[in-house]
């Protein structure tokens, strides 16, 4: 093990790991609570319409990601709050619409494209230096908006309505927190990918859930956990030699099933 | 005592589709409003028209002091996500949200005040337990708890019995008079012999409003 901490490849591989868990950890905690992983899945599969489009035009295909994230987010945000048209038919055509376009500009696109696979099963030893410091970047502002919103945030996700008759101005988390669910799943895609990327935003979420009903100590437990299995499940797939993203997923089920089972046959927890 | 807020000629409604039309009336401080009405008949239309969540497309609702601080507002019991993971104090606590805005912390005495509250209401015990762990009468209890710590002029209680058992609902009643005592009341139900007995103005709304002497 000591020995693949000795290439820089894994070196950046294993920053990623531990950024991404520590984001995923927060914004998921927040997406599990208001009930939002349908949102993700939507917001998740109408970013690949960014990557393909990026791909055909020839910019970086995370740029094209991170632009149909946030206009999906928004969009989705936006536009159910009109009430004109149900949350979950919106989530659906962005879904659709996203991997629709996506597929489109890349048969479009002359040649093979090999690179745009990480962005569907991840990758994350292709991490680069550039692309850590961004990563930290973000988990840095993903702290700090964690550390002064959490409160209104998640009072206003209690409830909405509440919130509303002291008019206290709810839009301005709820925004803030609707941009960070979508540059969360752009910047985790190298690491778990499009297919894989709701898991890091729910199963650590599921783990909290079993040692603490509070969100306050979900907030912290969720990032642990996230980081503390992801490292773990990276060293392994490094190990064997398998995908790391497929490996860190299957790594947090079994945590998951493991202490699930071990509460059920707690006596106290009959 | 003086007049807290008053509806002019009030037109109110869904997708252009009026639900209330030309209301008019005054609530007066300390006063027991009691709404009743059949159903659609625009009781929670007013209420939200009242407490600033639906635009009125016609007429002026007046209020003589800011309406941030003027309401405590004890919503339906059925509308809560049970799985939220929210504690009972955090609940409490989430009624002084306008007071403290986005980023002032709670002090010890705001704690205090919810410790003290949820002691007063019996929920002593619960304080960190989570919300959707305690029974119906309990949780209603504790969104009272939310409703009255920032000590609101006005307490709004939309059909604050539903969904819970007969005990906690004379409970509840039993509260109302003390209540009355700090607090305007403005409280729907159908439950005509509580809105006999507690309302001091009696208003029936069926499109249009109609005051009752009783």
């Amino acid at each position: 093990m000591a020995e693949l901490l000795q290439y820089t490849f894994f070196q950046h591989a294993l920053a990623a790991t531990v950024l991404v868990g520590i984001v995923c950890g927060l914004v998921g905690t927040y997406i599990v609570a208001r009930r939002m992983v349908f949102i993700s899945g939507g917001i998740t599969h109408a970013s690949f319409g960014g990557l393909g489009l990026a791909w055909y035009l020839g910019f970086p295909p995370i740029a094209g990601a991170a632009l149909f994230s946030v206009l999906s987010a928004l969009g989705i945000h936006c536009l159910s709050r009109r009430q004109r048209v149900r949350e979950d038919s919106l989530i659906g055509i962005f879904w659709s619409a996203g991997m629709a376009i996506g597929i489109l500009f890349i048969y479009l696109t002359p040649g093979y494209a090999p690179d745009l696979i990480s962005y569907l099963f991840g990758n994350v030893l292709t991490v680069t230096r550039p692309q850590i410091w961004l990563i930290f970047g973000f988990c840095c502002v993903t702290l700090l908006f964690f550390v002064l919103f959490y409160r209104p945030l998640f009072y206003t996700a209690f409830d909405r309505e509440y919130a509303r008759t002291h008019t206290f101005p709810g839009y301005v988390p709820e925004i803030g927190v609707t941009l960070l669910i979508a540059l969360t799943i752009v910047l985790s895609l190298k690491l778990a990918g499009i297919i894989l990327i709701l898991s890091y935003l729910t199963i650590p979420q599921a783990i909290a859930s079993l040692f603490s009903k509070d969100f306050k100590r979900q907030l912290w437990i969720s990032p642990v956990v996230c980081v503390f299995v992801s490292v773990t499940g990276l060293f392994l797939s490094a190990l064997l030699n398998i995908p790391s993203g497929a490996v860190i997923v299957v790594c947090l089920l079994l945590v998951f099933a493991a202490l699930w089972l071990l509460r059920l046959l707690k006596p106290s927890a009959r | 005592m003086g007049t807290l807020l008053e509806l002019k000629q009030v037109t109110a409604g869904y997708d252009g589709d009026p639900v209330l039309r030309n209301v008019s009336f005054c609530v007066e401080e300390l006063d027991f409003v009691g709404i009743t009405g059949p159903n659609g008949g625009g009781k929670t239309t007013l209420l939200k028209v009242i407490l600033g969540l639906l635009k009125p497309s016609g007429g002026t609702v007046a209020f003589s002091v800011p309406r941030r601080d003027l309401f405590g507002y004890l919503p339906q019991q059925n509308t809560f996500d049970k799985q939220f993971p929210l504690t009972v104090e955090d609940v409490v606590l989430s009624g002084l949200l306008s007071e403290k805005g986005i980023w002032k912390r709670y002090t010890r005495d705001d704690r205090s005040r919810a410790g003290a509250l949820l002691e007063q209401y019996g929920l002593g015990s619960y304080r960190n337990t989570p919300i959707g762990e305690l029974s119906g009468g309990q949780a209603q209890r504790a969104f009272l708890c939310r409703a009255v710590i920032a000590s609101p002029r006005v307490l709004v209680l939309d059909e604050p019995t539903t969904y819970v058992d007969a005990g906690f609902e004379r409970e509840f009643y039993d509260l109302l008079p003390a209540l009355n005592r700090k607090h305007t009341i403005l409280m729907v139900s159908h439950d005509w012999d509580a809105i006999r007995s507690y309302g001091k103005t009696v208003l029936r709304v069926d499109r249009e409003v109609q005051e009752i002497h009783v």
